[in-house]
């Protein structure tokens, strides 16, 4: 692989942007193509699907067998509230390779005391989703805050964008007026009704490190989708 | 921690722009119950230092053995591990599984 490869590579993957990296396993020639520009390619079909499975692998093209290393950016967690689950929750997600990002613009809760090595914003989710790369398909959203003035706006962008996980602590009641807000807020009720809530795997957690855990559970079994023996 | 592909191909970057000879080691196909998906990778440098795995241990040996050659000659080479080969017997997948892995440089 020649360096300048490598280094759009890891760049690419920096910014969160997808790309498939094309070998001709017979003389190692190679190519990187960005998802923006595969529509144009002479593999289009085969890139496309490569792009939705994020899976690599052998396809044979005009008599040679080439190697897809396809690149989507890493699965990325971000949490809005500073709360006690989340301090269970950033090292938890941190442990099995999820990027973690906190926002809260309560500055009493958002405090690198309270979270050490974990990247923190300390901003409204509008100013702060702005500052980081786009939310996206390879991005679980999970709103702990109770407070509709700071989880809603993150909600509502999570859902438009179509993450992978969007999850909401609140009982059923408190959802129950949380899909009013989002329905005059203008969201279908499709897109409302990928919120899980209310959040987490039910294994009866109790204390915020066990809603911590129900929770990552289920971003893990989102993820992790292709891969379940039987839905639930 | 474990290492994930964004620590093996921005460390890869880093031995590169060190001046040290760096080889990828890449798993472009597997059969049967191979230890690592395809695309899993592995980074050697010219000391045999290595991070990432191709195989959770299995034939690791191998691959950094020939890492030193690909690094000396610049050629790539695809290499083949499993129970139909030989070499099985000597590197061994002991799970029965087959693999194939990309050796290139980068250069």
């Amino acid at each position: 692989m020649k360096l300048d490869i490598l280094r759009e590579m890891n760049r690419e993957r920096a910014a969160r942007r997808a790309v498939i990296l094309i070998t001709d396993t017979t003389d190692g020639g190679q190519r990187l193509v960005r998802e923006a520009e595969a529509d144009h390619d002479p593999l289009a079909p085969e890139l496309l699907a490569r792009f939705r499975s994020g899976k690599s692998g052998i396809v044979e093209a005009e008599g040679r067998s080439l190697f897809l290393t396809v690149q989507v950016p890493p699965p990325r967690l971000v949490v809005i509230g500073a709360v006690h689950i989340s301090q269970a929750l950033a090292p938890m997600a941190r442990l099995t390779d999820l990027d973690v990002t906190i926002i809260d613009p309560r500055t009493a809760f958002a405090t690198p005391e309270r979270f050490p090595d974990v990247n923190l914003l300390p901003l409204w989710p509008d100013d702060a989703l702005a500052q980081l790369p786009p939310l996206d398909r390879y991005t679980a959203l999970a709103a702990l805050t109770h407070d509709p003035k700071i989880d809603d706006p993150a909600l509502v962008a999570a859902l438009k964008v179509e993450c992978f996980y969007v999850g909401a602590l609140g009982s059923r009641k408190t959802h129950g007026r949380r899909v009013e807000r989002l329905t005059a807020a203008g969201l279908t009720s499709e897109q409302i009704s990928r919120i899980a809530a209310p959040i987490g795997l039910d294994i009866g957690a109790v204390s915020p490190a066990e809603i911590a855990v129900s929770t990552l559970a289920q971003v893990i079994a989102a993820l992790r989708q292709d891969r379940r023996r039987a839905p639930t | 921690m474990l290492s994930t592909d964004t620590d093996i191909l921005a460390t890869a970057e880093a031995w590169r722009e060190a001046g040290r000879g760096v080889a990828l080691a890449t798993v472009i196909e597997t059969w049967g119950s191979a230890p690592r998906p395809v695309g899993s990778h592995l980074i050697i440098d010219e000391e045999g230092n290595f991070l990432g795995s191709v195989s959770g241990g299995c034939v690791e040996g191998a691959v950094i053995a020939e890492a030193a050659d690909v690094i000396e000659d610049g050629q790539p080479r695809v290499l083949e591990f499993g129970v139909a080969d030989e070499t099985a017997w000597r590197v061994g997948l002991s799970c029965g599984g087959r693999i194939r892995v990309l050796v290139e440089p980068v250069a």
